[in-house]
């Protein structure tokens, strides 16, 4: 297993420098100067420094979890950009910042993926917003690894630009393959079987690649979501079923092995 | 006074009086997290552990949290590995590994289990005292501990004569009456009291309208039981002559600097914690500036 990268302690202010359009989707870029390169599919505790509790008495109340889409290192230290979709109360604050606003981060937080074995083919299958992961992975595996990407519509697909070459599909067949990507995953590991699956993205997703995976014994890396409010091991409320029972998602996730896991589907995710 | 000057918690030397509440930091956990930081910004004046019970407990079923407009529901269950995994790696790693004093928070479901659990830790220098989480029912009797003060004063007049170290009883206010409770403890032999636990809630998927906590109902906790816990702490400190620890939604100096002149001689931090792990620190600095700027005068 490879040492994961430890966060300072407490959290700390981050200001925003980037905003940007990505169809359905907001990537804020942000300054992270003291704070370390994440690895990919480590995640991070966000909340807006303004206006997020406390106001006027309505959520959000807890940080909200995200994993890291890409990092840069410079001169000015590090910069983090997320990839956010207004879905409730604690994304939509997030989307509304711009360039100066801050935001308070805590992490880098949890266990990444894992580099493939020697001889091993590493591919991405991703879903939604769950692509973030995948971005700073393929920054690190090399611009050329494959990505299937799925996604509901068109606007939500402009999102597949955020990876190089990458393959889509979309529910309602605007763009790409007209179906699921588990079938664009079906097919390529047809081809080429001697893979390792690096994958994140809704439940039911996750779980029919986890599913395709255990019936191909092919390996496969997992970055699963599930409702948290401190991110480092403290409220114990991420849990996720596995095969030697509820482990803190936040702890020894969020990505896990699928040899670990029966199902990827997680009560309460997705909330 | 100031401060940030040691705080004396029944005889356990406190650096200043902020720690946390059981169950909202693992130590342990965050070391894997923020390495070596944590141990050098270590936020609270005492570690409190979260619940150990007897045999290994896995916990509620998920979901376990509900996010409120002023903090959130816990529906965790207690999950723990049990005295024995307990006393053999998490008591030598957070021995290791803590600045601060120790204090163990146990819980059993008969007074019999509470009895070996104390024994357990009575001899372990380790261990500056121990907190006896009783927001349980007895199933000998089927009565919540801490609701009953028939039933604290038979738990501590079993438990009391097992150890020399603290017992610091921590009171669930889900009670009809907590100061009878608090003075039940005290004339038992409790040390100290702490309070409040976390209040019973509820709350429904919007979809489904079944419950949405896996545990059906969980405890409140955070800015939303702040003036609650304010209340219990004044009526306790009222009734008792022993130190109280108050606790619940202090994300402020202000907010502990309340709860400390409603009685407390030391507060704990909780669900602040989860926001941001440093609030502990964050608090005591506040606390010590307040005082530094006010000729706040309290302490007993």
């Amino acid at each position: 297993m490879s040492e994961r990268t430890v966060a300072p302690f407490g959290r700390r202010a981050a200001r925003v420098l980037d905003r940007r359009r990505c169809g359905s989707y907001v990537v804020l870029r942000c300054a992270d100067p003291e704070g370390p390169r994440p690895q990919g599919g480590q995640f991070y505790m966000l909340t807006a420094a303004e206006r997020w509790g406390g106001g006027a008495g309505e959520r959000p109340f807890l940080p909200r979890a995200f994993s890291v889409l890409r990092a840069r290192t410079g001169p000015g230290g590090t910069e983090l950009e997320f990839l956010l979709e207004d879905v409730g109360p604690g994304t939509k604050r997030l989307c509304e910042l711009g360039p100066g606003d801050e935001l308070l981060l805590l992490g880098p937080l949890g266990a990444g993926f894992e580099p493939p074995a020697a001889g091993r083919r590493p591919l991405l299958v991703g879903g939604g917003v769950g692509i973030a992961p995948l971005a700073i992975w393929q920054d690190e595996l090399g611009a050329a690894t494959p990505a299937l990407l799925g996604f509901r519509d068109a606007a939500r697909a402009k999102g597949a630009a955020l990876l190089h070459a990458a393959v889509v599909a979309t529910d309602d067949g605007s763009i790409g393959h007209h179906g699921l990507v588990t079938e664009l995953l079906e097919a390529e590991l047809d081809s080429s079987p001697a893979a390792v699956v690096y994958t994140c993205g809704p439940p039911p997703m996750l779980e029919a690649v986890r599913a395709l995976c255990a019936e191909r014994s092919t390996e496969a890396q997992l970055a699963l979501e599930s409702g948290m409010a401190c991110g480092f091991g403290a409220c114990f409320g991420c849990v996720v079923p596995t095969r030697t029972g509820l482990v803190r998602l936040c702890i020894e996730g969020p990505v896990i092995d699928a040899s670990r896991l029966e199902t990827a589907i997680v009560a309460g995710a997705g909330h | 006074m100031a401060l940030m000057e040691p705080v004396d918690l029944c005889g356990i030397e406190l650096a200043h009086p902020v720690i946390n509440a059981s169950g909202t930091f693992d130590a342990i956990a965050a070391r894997r997290a923020f390495g070596d930081a944590l141990a050098e910004q270590f936020p609270f004046a005492a570690f409190v552990s979260k619940t150990v019970t007897l045999a290994p407990r896995e916990g509620n079923p998920p979901p376990r949290l509900w996010e409120l407009a002023a903090g959130m529901i816990n529906s965790i269950g207690l999950p723990n590995k049990g005295l024995e995994r307990y006393l053999s790696e998490d008591l030598p790693e957070l021995t290791g590994l803590l600045p601060v004093p120790l204090v163990v928070n146990v819980m059993g479901f008969s007074i019999d289990e509470v009895a070996q659990l104390v024994s357990a830790f009575a001899e372990r220098e380790e261990v500056a005292a121990l907190e006896l989480n009783v927001s349980c029912p007895n199933v000998e009797t089927g009565l919540m501990m801490g609701a009953e003060p028939g039933e604290v004063s038979a738990l501590l007049e079993r438990v009391r004569p097992l150890t020399a170290k603290p017992l610091i009883v921590k009171l669930t206010p889900n009670a009809t009456d907590v100061a009878a409770v608090a003075r039940a403890a005290e004339d038992a032999g409790a040390s100290a009291i702490s309070l409040i636990n976390t209040i019973r809630g509820m709350a429904l998927d919007p979809r489904s309208g079944e419950p949405w906590l896996g545990g059906v109902t969980g405890g409140i906790s955070g800015p939303a039981v702040r003036a609650a816990a304010l209340a219990q702490v004044y009526s306790v400190s009222r009734a008792v002559k022993i130190p109280i620890v108050g606790m619940g939604g202090i994300q402020s100096g202000q907010n502990a600097l309340d709860l400390l002149r409603s009685g407390a001689t030391v507060v704990a931090v909780g669900t602040e914690s989860f926001r941001d792990p440093a609030a502990g620190a964050l608090v005591a600095r506040e606390l010590a500036g307040l005082a530094a700027n006010s000729d706040v005068s309290f302490l007993t």
